[in-house]
Parts: structure tokens; C-alpha cells; sequence
């Protein structure tokens, strides 16, 4: 009964591997050729788009794109057959190398669709564009004659240790790069095309492993990794050289990450469904408001920016037990339509509370504007600096700062998910009688969970605030809570890094994406449920979570269980 | 905790009392689920709770641990008044196991096991934040008790299986685990043996000796009458919500009332009471 015996031998007996054809492997070669020439040939004759690929053997920005993918392609190829043919036996080089042929066919027709586009039909298409999307072609042709493997497990891939942490950086490293580069593309088309690329690249390293070997070493080295997560997102402004556009998005986007994460507490852990959350983070910008010395300021007391922090955090936290205490005592639906009113009535008292209606604490519609730019030990965060000829603008300072907020936000997240409070949090969420019945105290712990949400919900809303420049009601409507819940479920319920991402995204496309304009909405509801039908759990599952939604993987099962003991017995 | 001789149960001395409810009633509307049923455990006592389907066993269970307000009565343990509040009562002593199992299915069985650690612990939210030097101890200490406790109960391999990927009998196992992780006195066993085999259930009443000879009375719900009489030192048989007969094995298995309303006249000798449960009162 007690001996639990890991299915392992249900694996080996593998399904049937499949046969390739002997002509895919030449084939491939050919295809990698064919789009390195072609993209060291003059794509197009304009030199006007596209950030002009009219050069022959000068290959520029979207050409070094497909360059790239040709380099992981012949990679893969070299994997399957030849010098790296060692590598192979870890890494599914057929899987990712249909991922890279698949995007490369789709890079390309973006291409020619784009010249013809932007100059007037396929006429301006020169020979160096078709050549290269004949080589991805034929890439994705040999993709698909390779055969499929039955691979190693790639959680006992062990690699020195110098090379773990190295592959660890290089992935930030390119991260920071592929972010760095993206953002830097203000026009509607290189953007599409940028995303297309860092797409197909993504899904090629976590189809052929390459991702589950560094995931594993990020296991192994946990501070290695989040050292390197934190030194690519702290070296982001240096890549920028003083583009404020792109700062005050990345600002907002650490915002937005640091009241997810709150909400995380609340709706990933504790499992309640919050819909009014916004109001947490108005508060806290509120009290940052009415606090500083903006002449539109309605109350005297100004003290200095920490005790502000304080303040708002403990005041969104006081809104949580507020809104909590009654509340909590519905679940389910009926809390996510109290919460959802609760928002409503923050906006509507900041928008009331005017001196018409009562005290003049908010300036009504108007809101606050004018809030001086930050001081902090005598530095101000209003001026530009310049480090090693890098020009680094008022929105760089904030991005510090924030950066320094979410690391706090991130270590609290991550140390109550692992301590007594948060086996609590998660009891409840999974049954919530039997929690109480085991001497949980689930209305206190419910509170405590709004209470921590609110409270970093709120710090950051203190920075936010002042990173503005102004307040108003308007900031905080209802389609706000609703991104914060979608940032969640988008990137993983529960997880940090997938809120992480979440949160970028859902900030970073609407600003990028302008041009989509009123179909901007459009394009987020389809994708949410394009995610929520093919990847219920999210971007970056917890495998935990993983295995509720695809409760019939067999396989899935027993590599998580060999994950988990592996994990324990290198504890011991 | 010990392993010790078990079978021998006449033999052992029987202490103080620890639980004693008096008069508890529970009413549901016009249903009188429980009437007026007094039970006394006494310290190292194994005590069975049997009855056809829908004799109010479970409610009885649900009125005991406070997850009901009864009507009327009271539940003493260790000679205090338990207010009926599902946290008072385990800090009290007294922790249960459900009929249909109740594990955090999304956790692992060393989590769950840690989570009935929850009410002897204190370490806030702070501590927890800051790691301070409480929080670690405690931490450490949760650990190596719940792994101690999985052990116990046999399941010291899986420590690290999510709850939901476990086989059924160590399912009915780490619910006990949690249970015993509340540091109980008593411990109420709801059906512990439902869906087992014969291997299965001798395993889960020699456990059941183990809790027993480690210092602690239990009170067992069960409908495999072979199981019950080996097992118990006194049986008190419900039916229809009232106390039918309290007393040794012998006298309850011999009683025609007993045998009339629950073991049947007929072949069947067991399971064939009426299938619609109390309202609300199978948890």
C-alpha cells in the first residue's frame, strides 16, 4: 500500500517512433542556406521601409532576425544529425525546429505582405525576400519528414555548474536584448515582426527543451536566477538612452506587476475572486496625492515620502478589512459582485468628495494634478542623469525605484506562498470546510489576505502617484480590476513569474499596439479566449496547476511526481 | 508514539473521561437528526458509532467537532464546555476525518499534513516575511513532525505525491495524519474503512490501535460490523437519531433490537438502510 511505485516503465515503452525520410536532413541544411543568402540579398527596393532592406550584403534589422532563426535552426540540425548529435539525445530537435520553420514561412509572408503594403504591391518585392521565404519553406518541409524521438529525461541533465548559471544569463541576456529591441520599434510593422520573431524563437526553445534544461538549472540555481532576472530588468533603462516613452511604459508595467501581485495573494492563493482590486492601488495614490505639496493638496500635513508609503499602504490595507470583514462572509460569486461594487464606490467618493457633496478632500472630477516630482535623501527623481554616456530621464528613476518596490513585493509573495500563512491560503482555496475543521482560521486568514493584498496594492499606488504627476477618478474604472484579474489568469494563477509576465504584457501591447486602436479590446478578449480554450492554466503554470486542467496527461503526471522526489531527495 | 501489543483489549485500564455530550439534539427544520443522545470517551478508549444510513452518525460528528450548532446540549472535553466553533474544538483536542475524503487535493501529503500543524503554530505574517529566527524554528519543527506523523501512519515515501495522486487507502491514511497533526486527544474516524478491502481495513485497525496505544481515545464510525466488534471497547448504536443501546460488543452485537433495525432480518447484513442521507448531514 505505502510502497508508491513511479510508473517509469509505462515511458519506456515508447510510442513508435516514426521513421524519417533520409532527404529531410539535406533538405534542412539547404533551407538554413537559402535564408541566410537570401537575407544577406536586398529584400525590397524602397528604401523608405521597414527600416530599409534595400541593401544587398548589408543585412539590416528584420534581415538579422531571420538570421537568428536560421542559426537556431542549424543548431537543431546539427543536433539531429552531426557534430551535436550528443545534444540531440536531450533536446527534441524536430519539434523545435517545426516551431522555427512554421514562424520563419510566417515571418517571411508578414514580410511580403508588409512591402507590398507599405509600397504599393509585390512588385517591390526583390529576389532576396523570395529566396529566404523559399528557405524557410523548405525548413519547415524537413521539419516535418525528420522523425520524432523518444528523449532523455531532461530533469537528470546535468551540465557543470559554470554552464547552468552561463545558460541562465544568456537567456536574461537575450531577453533583455529581444525586450530592448522590440520596444524600440515605434512603427506598426517592424513591431508585428519583432513579436512574430522573439514568438517563434519562445515556442522553438520550449518545444525542442532547451527551456525545460534551463528551468531545471534555474532550479538549481535559484539565486543565481533571480539575480539575473534582476540585473536584465535593472540594466533595461541603459537600453534605452533616454527614450522617456518607452521608460514611463516600463514604469507602468512595474506598477501594474506590483498590484497583481497583491491580487495574487488574494485570488491565487486564497483563492477569492476580487473584481473592485483597482481601488487599492487608487487609494494609496490618493493618499500620496492629498499628502504632497502639489497646490491642488487638500490636506496640510506633509510628511516626508517613506511615512507617505506607510500611510497610503495602511490605508488601502484599512479599506481591505473594511471591505473584508462583512463581505467575506459571501463566497464565490456573491464576493466578486461585492468586491466589483466596492470599486465603484472608491471612484465614485473620489469623484464626489469635492466640496459640493462633502469635504473637499479629492478635487472631484479634476482630480489632483501637479504632484512635484519625488525627493529622496536629497536626490530628486525629476532630474536626468547621465551614467557611462547613457542618458538616463526622469522615468529611468522611477523605474529604480519601482524595481526596488516589486523586489519587496516579489520576496513577501514568495515567502508567505512558503510559510504557515500561505499553506493556510492555499487550504482554504482548496476546501475551505475541511481548512476549518483542521483548526484553520479561515475568516482571519481571508482578512489577512485582503489586508497584505491591499497594503502592497497600496505602496505601490504611493509611487504611482507621484510617477503621474496627478490623480483622478478616471484612472480607476472597473476595465482596470478586470486587466489585473486578466494579467493573473493570463500568466498563472498563483506563480511569480507568470504574473510577471502577465502583467507585461497586458501593459505593454495596449501602449505598443496603438495603431490597432478601437480594436485593441477586440484583439485582448480573443486572445484571452483563444488562452483560456488551448492553456487554461495559464502561461507559466505552476505543473501543479498544470495537472488540474489536463488531468488525463498520464505522462505529464509521473514526470511531475519524478520532478517532486528528485527536488526532495536533493533536499535532504 | 510507540508500537505496541494490540488486540488486548479488556486488559487496559480506562481513565478519566475526556469527552462527555450530554442531551445533544440537532433539529433541521421539521427532521429531528439527532435526539437527545448522550456519549461519554474515556481516556485510551476506542468507542464505535453505529447505525443504518441516515441514523444522524455523520451529524452527530458534525454537532461534536462544531461544524453544527446543536439545538440542544452540551459537549464537555476534559471537563470544559467546547463552544461550537470548528477552531476552538481542535484546539481543544478533538480533530476528525471525513466520510467522503477531504484532503487539499492540490498539495502535497507533507503540506497537508502541515496544515494541521496550523493551530499549534503562531509564526504572523511578519515573522513569515522577515524569516525571522521564530518563523524558522517553528518552520523546521512543522516539517519534522509532519514527516514524523506520515511515517506513522505508513506513508513516510510519499511525502512529497500530491494528495490528489494517491492511492485511496493512503488517502484514508493522510487524512488521519492531518488529523493527528492537531496534537488531538480524541480523534473522530469517519468511516475510515469505506471502499476497502480486507487487506486494506486490517491495516487501518491495526493503525487504529497504534493511535490508541499512543495515549489517545478514538471514536469510530463504521458499518463493517467484523471491523467494529474486533475493534471497539464500547459501541453505541443510533437509529433514527436516537440512541438505540450503548454498550460492550458483546451485548450490542447480541441485542435483537439492534440486529432488528440494523444488521436486517433478512441475508443482507449490512449497507441496505434508505440511501437518502439527513439533509445536509453527510459532510
Amino acid at each position: 500500500m505505502t510502497d508508491f511505485e513511479t510508473p517509469v516503465d509505462d515511458l519506456s515503452e515508447a510510442p513508435a517512433v516514426k521513421p524519417g525520410k533520409p532527404i529531410a536532413w539535406p533538405l534542412g541544411l539547404a533551407g538554413v542556406a537559402l535564408v541566410i543568402v537570401g537575407a544577406f540579398l536586398s529584400w525590397s527596393y524602397d528604401g523608405q521601409i521597414l527600416n530599409d532592406l534595400s541593401v544587398n550584403f548589408y543585412p539590416n534589422g528584420l534581415q538579422n532576425l531571420a538570421i537568428i532563426l536560421a542559426v537556431l535552426s542549424l543548431v537543431l540540425l546539427l543536433a539531429e544529425k552531426g557534430p551535436l548529435v550528443k545534444l540531440g539525445s536531450w533536446v527534441d530537435a524536430t519539434l523545435g525546429l517545426r516551431a522555427l520553420g512554421l514562424g520563419l514561412v510566417l515571418y517571411m509572408v508578414l514580410v511580403l505582405i508588409a512591402i507590398s503594403i507599405e509600397s504599393d504591391g509585390l512588385i517591390n518585392v526583390n529576389p532576396g525576400g523570395y529566396v529566404t521565404l523559399v528557405g524557410a519553406a523548405l525548413i519547415a518541409a524537413s521539419a516535418w519528414m525528420l522523425p520524432l524521438h523518444q528523449l532523455r529525461d531532461m530533469s537528470e541533465a546535468r551540465m557543470p555548474a559554470w554552464f547552468e548559471i552561463l545558460s541562465i544569463a544568456f537567456l536574461m541576456a537575450a531577453l533583455l536584448f529581444t525586450a530592448a529591441y522590440t520596444l524600440a520599434q515605434d512603427e506598426a510593422w517592424p513591431l508585428i515582426l519583432c513579436l512574430v520573431f522573439a514568438g517563434t524563437a519562445a515556442t522553438a526553445l520550449f518545444r525542442s527543451g532547451v527551456m525545460s534544461f534551463v528551468g531545471h538549472a534555474g532550479q538549481r540555481h535559484r539565486k543565481v536566477l533571480t539575480l539575473a532576472a534582476f540585473a536584465a530588468a535593472f540594466l533595461f533603462p541603459f537600453t534605452q538612452n533616454g527614450d522617456d516613452t518607452n521608460m514611463s511604459i516600463a514604469g507602468a508595467v512595474l506598477v501594474f506587476s506590483a498590484t497583481a501581485m497583491g491580487l495574487n495573494i488574494v485570488v491565487g492563493l486564497a483563492g477569492l475572486l476580487d473584481l473592485g482590486y483597482i481601488a487599492f492601488l487608487g487609494s494609496g495614490a490618493y493618499v500620496a496625492a492629498t499628502l504632497s505639496t502639489s497646490a491642488f493638496a487638500t490636506i496640510g500635513w506633509k510628511p516626508p515620502f517613506l511615512v507617505v508609503v506607510l500611510v497610503g499602504a495602511c490605508v488601502a490595507a484599512t479599506l481591505g478589512l473594511i471591505i473584508g470583514s462583512p463581505t467575506l462572509r459571501v463566497s464565490g460569486d456573491y464576493l466578486a459582485i461585492v468586491t466589483l461594487g466596492f470599486g465603484e464606490i472608491f471612484r465614485f467618493s473620489m469623484f464626489n468628495l469635492d466640496g459640493n457633496n462633502g469635504p473637499n478632500l479629492t478635487n472631484g472630477p479634476n482630480g489632483i494634478p501637479g504632484i512635484p516630482d519625488l525627493e529622496l535623501f536629497g536626490f530628486n527623481f525629476g532630474t536626468d542623469h547621465t551614467i557611462a554616456g547613457i542618458d538616463l530621464t526622469r522615468n529611468s528613476n522611477y523605474y529604480f525605484l519601482l524595481l526596488l518596490l516589486i523586489g519587496g513585493v516579489i520576496l513577501a509573495f514568495s515567502r508567505l506562498n512558503n510559510s504557515r500563512i500561505g499553506r493556510g491560503w492555499v487550504a482554504i482555496r482548496e476546501d475551505e470546510k475541511a481548512a476549518e475543521a483542521m483548526g484553520v482560521n479561515v475568516f482571519g486568514l481571508k482578512l489577512l489576505a485582503f489586508a497584505i493584498g491591499a497594503f502592497l496594492a497600496g505602496m505601490a499606488g504611493t509611487v504611482k502617484a507621484h510617477q503621474d504627476g496627478a490623480v483622478s477618478p478616471d484612472q480607476y474604472i472597473f476595465l482596470e480590476s478586470a486587466f489585473l484579474l486578466a494579467a493573473i489568469v493570463l500568466g498563472g494563477m498563483g506563480t511569480i513569474v507568470g504574473v510577471l509576465l502577465g502583467a507585461t504584457i497586458l501593459k505593454v501591447l495596449p501602449e505598443k499596439l496603438r495603431f490597432f486602436l478601437e480594436y485593441r479590446l477586440l484583439l485582448f478578449g480573443l486572445l484571452l479566449v483563444l488562452m483560456m480554450r488551448f492553456r487554461p492554466e495559464g502561461l507559466v503554470a505552476s505543473r501543479r496547476r498544470k495537472l488540474e486542467f489536463h488531468e488525463e496527461d498520464e505522462a505529464l503526471a509521473v514526470a511531475v511526481e519524478e520532478e517532486r522526489l528528485i527536488a526532495a531527495e536533493e533536499a535532504k | 508514539m510507540t508500537v505496541t501489543e494490540t488486540q488486548d483489549v479488556a486488559a487496559r485500564p480506562i481513565g478519566d473521561p475526556v469527552l462527555e455530550a450530554s442531551g445533544v439534539t440537532m433539529r433541521f427544520g421539521g427532521l429531528l437528526a439527532v435526539n437527545d443522545v448522550n456519549l461519554t470517551v474515556r481516556e485510551g478508549e476506542i468507542v464505535g458509532l453505529i447505525g443504518p444510513n441516515g441514523a444522524g452518525k455523520t451529524t452527530f460528528f458534525n454537532c461534536l467537532t462544531g461544524l453544527y450548532k446543536p439545538t440542544s446540549g452540551q459537549v464537555r472535553f476534559s471537563g470544559t464546555p467546547l463552544p461550537p466553533k470548528p477552531r476552538a474544538v481542535v484546539r481543544a483536542g478533538m480533530a476528525r476525518t471525513f466520510q467522503n475524503i477531504r484532503l487539499f487535493a492540490n498539495m502535497t501529503a507533507l503540506e497537508n499534513v502541515m496544515v494541521g500543524r496550523y493551530c499549534r503554530t503562531s509564526a504572523g505574517a511578519l515573522t513569515s516575511v522577515l524569516h525571522g529566527p521564530k518563523f524558522r524554528r517553528e518552520e523546521a519543527a512543522t516539517r519534522a513532525r509532519a514527516q514524523e506523523l506520515l511515517e506513522f501512519v505508513g506513508l513516510g515515501r510519499s511525502t512529497e505525491h500530491l494528495a490528489r495522486n494517491m492511492p485511496y487507502g493512503d488517502q484514508r491514511r493522510l487524512e488521519i495524519a492531518r488529523a493527528l497533526a492537531t496534537d488531538p486527544k480524541l480523534i473522530l474516524l469517519d468511516e475510515p474503512t469505506a471502499g476497502m478491502n480486507p487487506q486494506e481495513t486490517r491495516q487501518a485497525s491495526d493503525l487504529i490501535f497504534k493511535i490508541r496505544d499512543s495515549g489517545l481515545s478514538v471514536v469510530v464510525i463504521e458499518h463493517d460490523m467484523r471491523f467494529i466488534f474486533n475493534l471497539c471497547d464500547r459501541v453505541l448504536c443510533l437509529v433514527q437519531g436516537s440512541a438505540l443501546i450503548e454498550g460492550t460488543p458483546e451485548e450490542v452485537q447480541s441485542d435483537p433490537r439492534v440486529i432488528e433495525a440494523y444488521i436486517g432480518t433478512g441475508e443482507d447484513d449490512e449497507d441496505e438502510g434508505p440511501q437518502d442521507d439527513v439533509p445536509g448531514g453527510e459532510v
